[in-house]
């Protein structure tokens, strides 16, 4: 088993030269026989979608997957703020050294260089590339594009598209996607979800899946597999996700074999509307923004509920200003996140459940007007209206934080291939360029780099080394895998327990949130470890999935998505548990300063853990890729 | 509150279906419309009765995913409102809400209140697209486009599929999201040189699904979760029009 | 990365299948609107020259008369384009109805006017009352005494005398009242429409012509009833001349008017 030797495949030679000599050193596939060759691409985001379409358009087959209806509805259509991209187009200081050091700076030096900087010089193409298919970026009056800076970024590089730009950039890709659909180089297969990955001689050359409509399992098979299945962060139950992103692809990739990397690195965001009750099913974003101009405040007194506005001047702690007077309201979202648990934690929490703090505006509405503020964010403001039933223009926004994206996830090489030789994984499902903690505005970048410019070119190195095998279905693997795949759903429809799947993704979301949420520490994830595979238990035993296989059957894909949801918890903090430092995304008490700043073991920690699946119910057995840093100088973040 | 729910009720595509009357208990007026559905499935679920099915995935009106006609309007009774941002404060304690599918040839019912919404897919594979291979764009602001025409652009792309004008629309037709797309399209320098082809090829299709004929009753611009107005039409058969003319002659 | 030709959308469909295009469809019913209304408009001007005297009015419809052939062409073309009109509103609301074919339990319009639902049934209302118009002003078959009335001073037939004696009746009055509302109804919504369908509104444009198309419609109906309302309420008289107070008896004594020399209304 630990005969895995993880070969990151970086090419050598100067950083900056690294991907042009890898895409002269890499194979080609022939023009002519491309044909030849499948791709089968799980998921339709921007990951997804820009690979399927652009493998397409290179000639190969491609047969592409979504759980949606459409593969214009994957969650990346949810991303608000923006996607980032070198253009240096405000002529402020930007280039592409400068955003790589950026992400590695903001990922808290735990991703891996050559990954990162080709990441920053094929932003430059993204735009380019979405200009083209019609994707309508705000613009200046001259007619070139705008940009604003976001995220605590001191160079204005987001790109933007109104306060829906992963939708538009989505579109972008979908359209490319029905172009190719349209031409019949891509078979498109929506409403239809991967439940497992099929090996043929330890490569991935095949899924098995399952028609959300009839219920029929059947298996695809393909030269290669491309999963692009978005992030993990429905694990804490409440996120910001779609309800229906899940780690099941991933995850049964990974008991396939594939490693998983550095699951604990999740991101919270800071702004997100507090939970308002039981009832509570998904968490909404207000878009980050919002800091540019609210400013962040909890009440100095335990307990103090009067409304906001009885809350004198001097009663009120600007928590962030006065921690960190450089960024102040705009400091990183880890950060932001965690300061504002520390206020709620303190017992200085607002709203009806006390988790809870101020974003307030009324300082930029006296010194801008109301009509400026209102232009600028007026759609979020309407948002929030529409579900608190305040005016936010009157009193100060809630917010709390919420599980918002994942880091972590299968672990790929420079050719973004996991382990598992074939099984390519790209966007928010590998475990990605962002280190411990991702920047605002750059998965966007990332899924579609990934997509557009990454895999179509490293693919076709892996196809040219294996050939055209032309494998089907019919062999003993894939009966066996979708005989498994059959098992498990029937298994799942017949214990007929009491409880229903989501009342146990609540649970779980909640032993998870409360012990490896935003702060984690040896006794809280101790206790979890112990307490996810109690509840793992009881699920097995005591649930209850109505209706039947062979239909269109919501509670039993939720069932099948929680029982994979069951085991990755304890992975995530499995991984947790074992990373003894602070950093990003991951705080551990233990290892902080004593102003309560993030203290990472460079010493012990430098690398990316990445675990193997030893068996149900196992512990995962750790395999780790040293980190070198030959282009930055590793140092302490600081914001203050 | 409590609310009484009549509820399209349909195993499969070859149901008949039926509406079914349901109580909802104890809803909180902060919960989302979805949210009460999910109670309500929690205690069907319970008592061994499959839960009525609905799409959703975002919950935040954007993906079009959610798709209820809430008292015979699509999306509910709030404007510019997708049901999944409905809040039940919309509604009283002791209502009863009918909750039916999108009605539409070309959207038929799979389950429940869920329907086939893939024909719009089919719209955008006939044209909804620029031609344009990944690689070889020219740089982003080689041309610059006017901040007027990237805005009206913006407003007719802010269309999220969601179907809901076909749902509205006492024909069933699809012209407001074709048209949107064929404007935002035809407000871009990118889009101009496929635009007649674009035009008649997404109408072609349009046609070919089933879906009804504009009676400009504005009922789906009345409905639109993201405010699309009934002009995206006027330009698509302006450009319907000009594509004719210009292959005729 | 471009191996793969640029391929553009799927190939224009030949204008053969311009009428079976939903637009194109759409199209043909604005054009031929355009037309009808265009005649709706010109009938009212010719009515209301009623109130310019029985001479002008008359001297009006013999000017029509005398166009001889190419009255029947104007006709012909007329009766081809409201066919036309006729058949695309019908296969529009044909295929609408199987468009559509579960309505919903519960019915509710947000929007959409009253007369943009009723179009087919304002349309075929006017369309019997057409019929019933051409018989009783056009063809003269309804009323026996239009077809004994005596010449005016001019020579020509006193369509003058024939509208009065027409809408002296008031059930013939409100009917025609009536008629025409829904007539109004239907160009209300259809001038919006037509411009919608030929592509010529734009957001900025929206609300002005909405109000344009409900103010032409509202001036159609008012030039339209101005004439029995006028005649109900005592305004329009009959003539006193030709001398005979009872006129109608002297009629008597007249020859039969052909059909094809009788004018326009
Ligand atoms: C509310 C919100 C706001 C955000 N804002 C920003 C922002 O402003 N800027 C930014 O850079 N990033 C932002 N992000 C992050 C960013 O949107 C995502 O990380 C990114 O879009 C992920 O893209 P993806 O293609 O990897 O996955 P997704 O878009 O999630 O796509 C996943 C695809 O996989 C399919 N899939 C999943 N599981 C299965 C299965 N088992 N079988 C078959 N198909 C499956 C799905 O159907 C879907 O098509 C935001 C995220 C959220 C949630
Ligand atoms: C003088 C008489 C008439 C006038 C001036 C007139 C005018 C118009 C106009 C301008 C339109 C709008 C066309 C468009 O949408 O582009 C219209 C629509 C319509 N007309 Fe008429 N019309 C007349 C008679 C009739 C008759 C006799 C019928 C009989 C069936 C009819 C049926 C319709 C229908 C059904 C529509 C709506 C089509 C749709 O949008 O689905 N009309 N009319
Ligand atoms: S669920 Fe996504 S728009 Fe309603």
């Amino acid at each position: 088993m630990s005969s895995i030797t993880l070969d990151s495949k970086v090419p050598s030679g100067p950083l900056a030269e690294k991907w042009d000599k890898h895409r002269f050193d890499m194979k080609l596939v022939n023009p002519a026989n491309k044909r030849k060759y499948t791709v089968i691409v799980v998921g339709s985001g921007l990951a997804g979608g820009a690979a399927a379409a652009s493998l397409a358009e290179l000639g190969y087959n491609v047969k592409c997957f979504c759980f949606q209806d459409s593969p214009r509805r994957a969650h990346s259509i949810a991303a608000q703020g923006g996607i980032n991209a070198a253009k240096n187009y405000q002529n402020d200081g930007d280039s592409v050294f400068r955003l790589f050091y950026d992400t590695i700076k903001g990922g808290d030096f735990r991703s891996r260089e050559a990954n990162v900087y080709r990441l920053a010089q094929v932003s430059v193409n993204i735009i380019d590339q979405c200009v083209a298919q019609g994707v309508p970026f705000a613009r200046e009056y001259g007619g070139l594009l705008d940009n604003r800076s976001f995220g605590g970024a001191q160079v204005s590089r987001t790109f933007y598209a109104r306060g829906q730009t992963g939708q538009q950039l989505l579109l972008g890709a979908y359209s490319a996607l029905s172009r190719q659909i349209g031409l019949g180089n891509v078979e498109m297969y929506p409403r239809t979800e991967m439940l497992d990955l099929v090996l043929i001689d330890g490569h991935a050359k095949g899924i098995v899946v399952r028609d959300l409509i009839t219920g029929e399992i059947s298996s695809h098979a393909g030269d290669a597999v491309a999963l692009g299945t978005g992030g993990y962060g429905r694990v804490f139950y409440l996120s910001t996700n779609a309800m229906g992103c899940n780690v099941t692809a991933a995850y049964r990739a990974h008991k396939r074999g594939a490693l998983f990397a550095n699951p604990c690195y999740t991101q919270i965001h800071p702004t997100c509307i507090p939970v308002a009750g039981e009832h509570q099913s998904k968490l909404t974003l207000m878009s980050e923004s919002l800091r540019n101009d609210g400013r962040v405040w909890a009440p100095k007194k335990k307990g103090d509920n009067r409304p906001a506005n009885q809350i004198p001047e001097d009663e009120r702690d600007y928590y962030l200003e006065r921690k960190y007077p450089s960024f102040g309201n705009l400091a990183p979202r880890d950060i932001s996140s965690r300061s504002a648990k520390e206020a709620c934690d303190d017992g200085r929490g607002v709203g009806e459940f006390g988790r809870g703090v101020y974003l307030d505006f009324s300082d930029a509405i006296n010194r801008l007007g109301k009509n400026l503020i209102k232009e600028r964010y007026g759609n979020l403001f309407d948002m929030y209206e529409r579900i608190t039933a305040e005016n936010p223009y009157e009193v100060p926004m809630r917010i709390y934080p919420a599980s918002h994206y994942t880091m972590g996830g299968l672990w790929v090489d420079y050719n973004l291939m996991s382990n598992l030789p074939g099984l390519h994984v790209i966007g928010e499902a590998n475990f990605s360029d962002h280190g411990a903690n991702r920047l605002g505005a750059s998965a966007l970048m990332q899924g579609l780099a990934d997509g557009y410019f990454v895999l179509p070119y490293t693919i076709a190195d892996y196809l040219a080394r294996v050939g055209a095998q032309n494998i089907s279905t019919d062999r003993q693997e894939f009966k066996d895998a979708e005989q498994q795949a059959r098992e498990k759903t029937q298994k799942l429809l017949s214990i007929n327990g009491s409880r229903t799947a989501e009342s146990f993704h609540r649970e779980l979301g909640h032993i998870v949130w409360e012990n490896c949420g935003m702060a984690r520490n040896e006794t809280g994830l101790k206790k979890a470890l112990q307490m996810i595979p109690e509840l793992r238990e009881q699920f097995w035993r005591d649930l209850k999935v109505a209706g039947v296989e062979n239909s269109l059957n919501q509670s039993l894909e939720s069932a099948g998505r929680v029982a994979d949801f069951m085991e990755f918890a304890e992975l995530l903090c499995q991984d947790a548990l074992h990373r003894e430092e602070s950093c990003g995304g991951h705080f551990r008490e233990e290892y902080q300063t004593d102003e309560g700043e993030a203290v990472r073991n460079d010493d012990k920690f430098t690398y990316v853990a990445a675990w193997e699946h030893t068996g149900y119910g196992k512990t995962a057995e750790l395999h780790k890729e040293k980190l070198e840093f030959e282009n930055v100088k590793l140092a302490t973040r600081s914001y203050k | 509150m409590n609310i009484t729910l009549h509820v399209w009720r349909q195993k499969d595509a070859n149901d008949p279906g039926a509406m079914e009357v349901y109580t909802a208990k104890d809803v909180s007026a902060d919960s989302s419309f979805l949210e009460m559905l999910d109670m309500v499935n929690e205690d069907l679920a319970q008592k061994g009765i499959d839960p009525i099915h609905f799409d959703h995935d975002c919950r935040e009106g954007i993906c079009g995913m959610c798709s209820l006609v809430i008292n015979g309007v699509p999306h509910g009774p709030q404007a510019a409102t997708t049901a999944c941002q409905l809040h039940m404060r919309s509604f009283k304690d002791g209502d009863a809400i009918y909750i039916e599918p999108f009605r539409a040839r070309a959207f038929p019912v799979l389950k429940d209140t869920i329907v086939d919404r893939t024909a719009f897919d089919r719209i955008m594979q006939a044209g909804g697209f620029i031609s344009v291979n990944t690689g070889g764009a020219p740089d982003a602001n080689a041309i610059p486009i006017p901040k007027t025409a990237a805005d009206k652009a913006m407003d007719a792309a802010a269309c999220i599929g969601c179907g809901a004008c076909v749902a509205a629309c006492k024909n069933g037709s699809a012209m407001l999201f074709v048209g949107a797309k064929v404007t935002q399209f035809a407000n871009l320098p990118q889009g101009q040189s496929e635009k007649a082809a674009r035009a008649k090829a997404m109408v072609a299709q349009m046609d070919l699904e089933g879906f009804g004929n504009c009676s400009n009753y504005s009922e789906c611009e009345a409905v639109c979760p993201k405010e699309i107005k009934v002009e995206v039409i006027a330009r698509m058969n302006r450009e319907f029009l000009g594509a004719t003319v210009k292959s005729s002659s | 990365m471009s191996s793969t030709p640029t391929t553009s959308p799927a190939q224009s469909p030949s204008s053969a299948t311009f009428i079976s295009a939903s637009i194109g469809k759409k199209v043909l019913m604005a054009f031929s609107g355009i037309v009808a209304l265009s005649f709706v408009v010109g009938h009212m001007l010719g009515n209301l020259q009623i109130f310019l005297g029985q001479e002008r009015l008359n001297a009006y419809g013999e000017s029509l008369q005398s166009l001889g052939a190419g009255l029947w062409v104007i006709r012909i073309s007329l009766l081809l384009f409201f066919a036309l009109h006729i058949w695309m509103g019908v296969k529009l609301k044909a295929e609408n109805l199987k468009a559509r074919p579960v309505r919903y339990k519960f019915n509710e319009t947000v929007k959409a006017s009253i007369s943009s639902r009723t179009m087919i049934w304002s349309g075929t209302t006017i369309l019997a009352f057409f019929v019933y118009h051409i018989l009783h002003f056009t063809a003269r078959t309804t009323d026996p005494r239009f077809l004994q009335l005596p010449l005016d001073m001019a020579g020509n037939y006193d369509i003058y005398s024939m509208i009065i004696l027409g809408f002296e009746n008031p059930v013939n009055a409100a009917v025609y009242i009536i008629a025409v509302g829904l007539l109004c109804t239907h160009i209300s919504h259809g001038i919006y429409s037509m411009f919608q369908s030929l592509g010529l509104t734009s957001p900025s444009c929206n609300k002005t012509l909405h109000r344009f198309a409900h103010a032409v419609a509202l001036i159609l109906f008012l030039g339209f009833s101005a004439v029995p309302v006028g005649v109900i309420t005592g305004a329009l008289k009959l003539p006193k001349n030709p001398p005979s107070n009872n006129h109608l008896q002297s009629a008597q004594s007249l020859e039969p008017i052909s059909i094809e020399s009788g004018g326009e209304s």
